[in-house]
């Protein structure tokens, strides 16, 4: 595991220089963040307070009826850790009149509908209070596909989206943020009961480990198993990361004109900025 | 060469925006006059930034353009090296530095080796260079090779050869890799690579990085003037802006090239026909001395 392992007092600097320097060449102060009670927020709201200043940082924090009162919880402990601005906009009305039209909506639908909701309300607060939406997804769930698109998925900027999951506890650790937050189980909370790792099939340091080597060091899955690592489960977790990749691009567009938006119209996004 | 005051500018460019980063050239500039330096070193594409794409052809200039004409005026008073995306007549573009003294150019170098592989995209966009020259200053032989090309042992060996005693390499290098060296894995590299260059090329080598952020990508600085003997003669802070000055003098130059006789006892002519018999077997090509095809 030495190659997941962090200099921690650098990765802060880093991801707080990108924070500052990131909204402010968008002409904002401020952040807007979601901040649902797990470890991937925290570190994300911990970030844009040392980057910004408590004062810059409006935590949203976005419950349903069957959220875990835990989360809600632990939300507000970082809220009141770090002295960041806070509100609560329940989404239970919203998520629960949509579906009375829907009844037998399963729990994907219901679980991607929560996050679109939330996803929607964190853009609006961008707007009323001038501040840049802040994203949480880390490495791991990107890679694995394993969010909703344009629900959590969906942000301006990311400080965790290079970092795998079992880097974001290291840095979380690193920075302070209570136990209770970052040993936990990590759960979307979208249903009650619901753990990312029993949905998922395997613990984060297991597939942590397999998608450092299949992607930053650029291993074929054949030399995994050739290195002892479960072929059933390198080939899963390939393929994961194989059928979400539509989640982690633009939508696709079909060529016709000469200079086509992102394939041959290439600017960077900090254009003019 | 003589005694000199050397700096770095260890800069944060903001992207595509021209006159802003000339404003802070000037500004730099001005800084380091007060401080009697003599040369000062800026960052590769310093007056562009780094990752343009498709801004490439906005912001080119000719050597005559108006903004290198500030900066040459400026040289009387303190000569400096800066990066510059470079259109040539023939309407390509090369990432470019210019040495500037005296109110001339005395040097343009345009980067060699363009890297177009992991974050970088350069050849899609830029034309190679296809010179590595040492060139003479008032403050004496110096040779540019901007970033990538240091990456490449042989330019580094050229502009040796050619004669420099200080190697020049504007860099805009972007943190890659966490954990294994401060701040990045790749600056490790970087660092032991300029190190041995000093060491095995008894020269001067002088590092500027810049620092800033493009696009999410964390430029880390840590920029370094190296010794002839290897030494670290100076080195700048990491993520933040700095200007880096130090003094360089002839005497360690001298005393490396006695101790480590290594430019003298450089076998070019060796390396050269080894070099063409290189060339020939990977065309795969007949071997001229054996008369042989080869593969």
């Amino acid at each position: 595991m030495h190659e997941l392992r962090l200099n921690c007092d650098t990765v802060c600097s880093v991801l707080t220089g990108f924070i500052d320097n990131e909204v402010r060449k968008a002409g904002f102060e401020r952040v807007v963040v979601g901040l649902s009670g797990g470890v991937d927020s925290a570190l994300s709201t911990y970030l844009a307070a040392e980057a910004l200043g408590p004062q810059s940082v409006w935590a949203i924090l976005m419950p349903y009826r069957t959220s875990n009162p835990e989360s809600m919880e632990h939300a507000t402990l970082v809220v009141n850790t770090l002295g960041v601005n806070s509100l609560t906009v329940d989404i239970t009305p919203m998520v629960d009149a949509y579906f009375a039209s829907f009844p037998d909506a399963d729990n994907v639908r219901r679980g991607n509908k929560m996050a679109r909701e939330r996803m929607t309300i964190l853009f609006d607060h961008s707007a009323r209070l001038g501040g840049l939406v802040l994203g949480t997804s880390n490495k791991t769930e990107l890679l694995l596909g394993y969010g909703t698109l344009y629900g959590d998925m969906a942000s301006a900027i990311n400080p965790l989206g290079d970092l795998y999951k079992t880097q974001v506890r290291q840095l979380a650790r690193h920075l302070g943020i209570p136990a209770v937050i970052v040993e936990k189980q990590p759960s979307a909370d979208l249903w009650a009961g619901q753990t990312d790792e029993a949905e998922l099939g395997f613990t984060y340091e297991e597939v942590d480990k397999v998608l450092r080597l299949l992607v930053d060091e650029r291993w074929e899955a054949a030399d995994l198993v050739a290195e002892g690592f479960d072929e059933k489960f390198v080939r899963a977790v390939y393929h994961r990361v194989r059928a979400s990749q539509y989640k982690r691009r633009l939508p696709v567009i079909a060529k016709v004109s000469s200079r086509t938006i992102d394939r041959d119209f290439r600017y960077p996004r900090d254009w003019g900025r | 060469m003589r005694r000199f005051r050397l700096a770095v500018a260890q800069i944060a460019p903001t992207l595509g925006d021209v006159d802003k980063n000339l404003a802070l050239h000037e500004k730099v500039a001005h800084e380091a006059i007060s401080k009697s330096v003599n040369l000062l070193v800026f960052p590769e594409l310093s007056l562009t930034g780094y990752f343009l794409k498709d801004q490439v052809p906005s912001v080119a200039v000719s050597p005559q353009a108006p903004v290198l004409e500030t900066l040459r005026n400026l040289s009387h008073r303190v000569a400096m090296v800066v990066g510059f995306v470079e259109e040539a007549p023939d309407h390509r573009f090369y990432n470019a530095a210019a040495y500037l003294e005296g109110g001339e150019i005395r040097h343009i170098h345009r980067k060699v080796y363009l890297p177009t592989y992991g974050i970088f995209d350069e050849q899609r966009y830029l034309a190679s260079g296809g010179r590595i020259r040492a060139f003479d200053t008032a403050l004496g032989r110096m040779a540019i090779l901007i970033c990538e090309d240091m990456w490449h042992p042989s330019a580094v060996g050229i502009a040796a050869w050619d004669g420099a005693e200080v190697i020049l390499c504007p860099s805009s290098s972007p943190g890659r890799g966490l954990g294994r060296a401060e701040p990045f894995q790749n600056a490790g590299t970087w660092e032991r690579v300029i190190r041995a260059y000093g060491d095995l090329f008894t020269s001067f080598v002088v590092y500027a990085n810049r620092v800033g952020y493009e696009d999410g990508a964390c430029f880390w600085g840590g920029s370094e003037v190296i010794g002839p003997a290897g030494d670290t003669r100076a080195k700048a802070r990491y993520l933040e802006e700095e200007l880096l000055v130090v003094d360089v003098e002839p005497g360690a130059l001298r005393r490396a090239r006695i101790a480590n006789p290594l430019l003298r006892d450089e076998r070019m002519d060796l390396t050269l026909r080894e070099l063409h018999r290189l060339i020939r077997e990977h065309a795969g090509l007949p071997d001229g001395e054996r008369g042989e095809p080869v593969g």
